[in-house]
């Protein structure tokens, strides 16, 4: 619909008092566009190191998620089977093609691992974070063929592995990092933020988990 | 023509509110709950004021230079190999919506929470055209069930009791057990759940709606609790996005800004549950996601309020605050304002949208207590913007005739202050005497509505200016 786009542009402009072709307002959109200015980050996500790791766990749990450390990535399987028997869940899992998932020692465990995209039949599913925001507790998973994102809602119980060093403070530090990986401007099909697990208080405002996302989150953080 | 307005019979519409009991029992819990939970997410948060400024700020230069940052947007979907389509009315956004629908033989939709999926009344025109739509949001499930529309931006069902989901549940989902045990809001979640389960997997195409347009990178941004938004973007052959043309935001930091007052003003949650960035299509060696990605960009009247007194309305991120927060909206919930946006962001955006003529009347429907204003995260000027919609009602002789009879009585006083004085004077020792004793009056002439629901307090004797006078004497003497 050009005749659409043209028209909508040209009451814009009308309304605006422009004509679209002024280069100081040119310049202002570019400048903008190109240097991404940050505003303002709230003081607390000005964290690093252990201090990061302590306010992350503290706003995903605050956000009803479950959180566990451990030392490096070969004591994830052990702690994925923990989570799984605890909950007085089946031990299976679904996961995708991520390498260093797929590397961890499952044999060690009796989960029985599944690979792929989840067609709506997976009762626990693990993710690899890209990364996480400490300020909120906020998981970011990026879409593809190591981490599908459905995944990250159509299992009852989602289980996600985030390196510590992956953490960021603020979001603008993770979208610094995000550009670093793809490229100014470019996005993962899909960047998925999860703050805890699914809710919804549409009844009544009674806080309720599991509307239709996962039931349970549990984050792995590998120390490091 | 969009969604049918009945915001002209606002008067009769909030009479019928005040007097249905399940409703002022629904709307009890928006008075407590959502307040509380915001001042506390706000008093936890020191740079909050800061953000606001700082969010209002990014609206503001972005409206500025909407062509541009519009025009910017469209290509970098295009590079990320997405479809825009614009649509200047309602009814080219349905039917644009409806011809891709068709193009892929869908049978049925899922559909995200969608306001501007509300004005444009899409589901209608979707089953008018032989496809099913199914709302996934649970708010808007059950009102979808109910044929109802939403009483409230950020939850939809608001006006509901438990008791009435249950029965319309039990209506709706035949084919479960009757004996079946409802009596827990978690009992009815996991039906809904189960139910929509099916749908999400079965469903061809699926619709949501943006919280934001980002021009840097061409991605929509949705924000949910419930995760339904992402299953339907997720798992049909198409994702279409509906939203209109201020949700364009400049840069991913722009939205980290107003990410931070959004779920803080709605909910007082920190961040909502999911914030989904999605960026065209499903990509080579992708294992899921949807293999088109359109996105449908309605203006319905929004470009013409550019450069107006108006604009700042534009701003508005439909976090809900402004309505949690109204006296009014408390006291007659959202299907009273008549149309699809209800409280103090409904009172001037419908007018706009609408017409005067139609809408004019929501301004009215104010005390002018500034609470709106104080809470809104962009600080939108709604109580002036309301004036100026007052103002223009009454210029086009709109208001009602005794409105405009006591206003001309009024303002002939008004402008007549040797009159004005002795009237007020007397009126005042008037109604001081008749309700001397108890201080306060059980019936007042041309105010029977008022005192039919409660005393008028009576005045004290000396009237507001010849204290004032009094005060201002007494200072200049000393």
């Amino acid at each position: 619909m050009t005749g659409a786009r043209d028209e909508i542009l040209a009451q814009m402009r009308r309304s605006l008092g422009v004509t679209g072709a002024e280069a100081p307002r040119r310049a202002a959109v570019e400048e903008r566009l190109a240097r991404a200015p940050r505003g303002v980050i709230p003081e607390r996500a000005s964290v690093a190191g252990a201090e990061r790791l302590a306010m992350f766990k503290l706003k995903a749990e605050e956000a009803l998620a479950t959180v566990a450390l451990v030392k490096d990535a070969d004591c994830v399987p052990a702690e994925a089977a923990r989570f799984l028997r605890d909950s007085n869940l089946a031990a299976t899992l679904r996961i995708g093609e991520d390498a260093l998932l797929g590397a961890m020692p499952w044999g060690s465990t009796a989960i029985d691992l599944s690979k792929g995209a989840s067609f709506g039949s997976d009762l626990n599913a693990m993710s690899r974070a890209f990364g996480g925001v400490a300020e909120t507790g906020t998981l970011v998973l990026a879409s593809g063929k190591d981490n599908p994102t459905t995944l990250n809602f159509l299992p009852d119980n989602h289980i996600v592995v985030v390196a510590e060093r992956d953490l960021a403070g603020s979001f603008e530090e993770l979208l610094e990092r995000l550009r670093g990986v793809y490229g100014k401007g470019a996005m993962p099909r899909a960047l998925n933020l999860v703050t805890g697990p699914s809710r919804s208080a549409d009844i009544e405002q009674t806080l309720i988990l599991g509307a239709h996302g996962p039931r349970k989150l549990h984050v792995i953080i590998v120390e490091g | 023509m969009t969604l049918h307005s009945t915001a002209k019979a606002l008067k009769r519409n909030a009479m019928r509110a005040m007097q249905d009991e399940s409703l002022q029992q629904a709307l009890s819990h928006v008075r407590t709950n959502f307040t509380a939970k915001r001042q506390a997410a706000v008093d936890k948060l020191p740079e909050f004021e800061a953000l606001r400024n700082s969010s209002r700020d990014i609206k503001d230069h972005t409206l500025a230079h909407l062509d541009l940052y519009l025009e910017r947007y469209e290509a970098k979907v295009t590079e990320a190999g997405g479809v825009v389509h614009f649509a200047r009315t309602a009814e080219e956004a349905r039917s644009t919506i409806i011809d891709i629908c068709a193009r892929l033989g869908a049978r049925t939709v899922t559909k995200g929470k969608s306001m501007v999926g509300e004005e444009i009344g899409l589901n209608e025109a979707l089953e008018q055209a032989g496809i099913m739509p199914v709302e996934t949001d649970l708010g808007e499930y059950i009102i979808q069930l109910r044929h109802e529309t939403p009483s409230h931006i950020i939850a939809p069902a608001v006006h509901l009791n438990r008791d009435q989901v249950e029965a319309e549940f039990r209506r709706a989902h035949k084919d479960l057990d009757p004996e079946r045990d409802l009596t827990e809001p978690s009992t009815l979640l996991a039906e809904a759940r189960k139910v929509l389960r099916e749908r999400f997997l079965a469903a061809d195409v699926g619709i949501t709606g943006a919280n934001f347009l980002v021009a840097e990178t061409g991605t929509s941004i949705i924000v949910t609790n419930e995760g339904n938004g992402d299953l339907t973007q997720t798992l049909p052959k198409a994702h279409i996005v509906l939203a209109t043309i201020e949700k364009i935001t400049p840069t991913l930091e722009d939205v980290a800004q107003i990410l931070r007052v959004l779920a803080r003003s709605a909910t007082g949650q920190d961040m909502s549950v999911y914030t989904t960035f999605s960026t065209g299509p499903r990509r080579e060696g992708d294992p899921d996601g949807p293999n088109e990605y359109h996105v449908v960009i309605l203006d319905n009247g929004r470009s013409a309020m550019l450069g107006t007194q108006f604009e700042d309305m534009l701003r508005c991120i439909r976090c809900g605050a402004c309505m949690n927060h109204c006296p009014v909206y408390h006291a007659i919930g959202g299907h009273a304002y008549g149309w699809v946006y209800p409280g103090p962001m409904g009172a001037v955006l419908t007018p706009s949208l609408i017409g005067v003529g139609e809408g004019g009347n929501l301004p009215n429907a104010s005390t002018f207590c500034g609470r709106c204003e104080a809470v809104c995260p962009m600080k939108i000027p709604l109580p002036g913007m309301m004036r100026h919609w007052r103002e223009r009602e009454f210029e086009r002789h709109l208001s009602p005739a005794l409105q405009r009879h006591g206003l001309r009585f009024w303002a002939y006083f008004a402008k007549r202050p040797w009159l004005y004085r002795p009237a007020t004077r007397l009126a005042m020792r008037t109604l001081a005497f008749l309700g001397r004793g108890k201080g306060s009056l059980s019936f007042l002439p041309f105010a029977g509505a008022w005192t039919k629901h409660r005393d008028f307090p009576s005045p004290q004797g000396p009237t507001f200016q010849s204290r004032w006078r009094a005060r201002q004497r007494l200072k200049g003497s000393r």
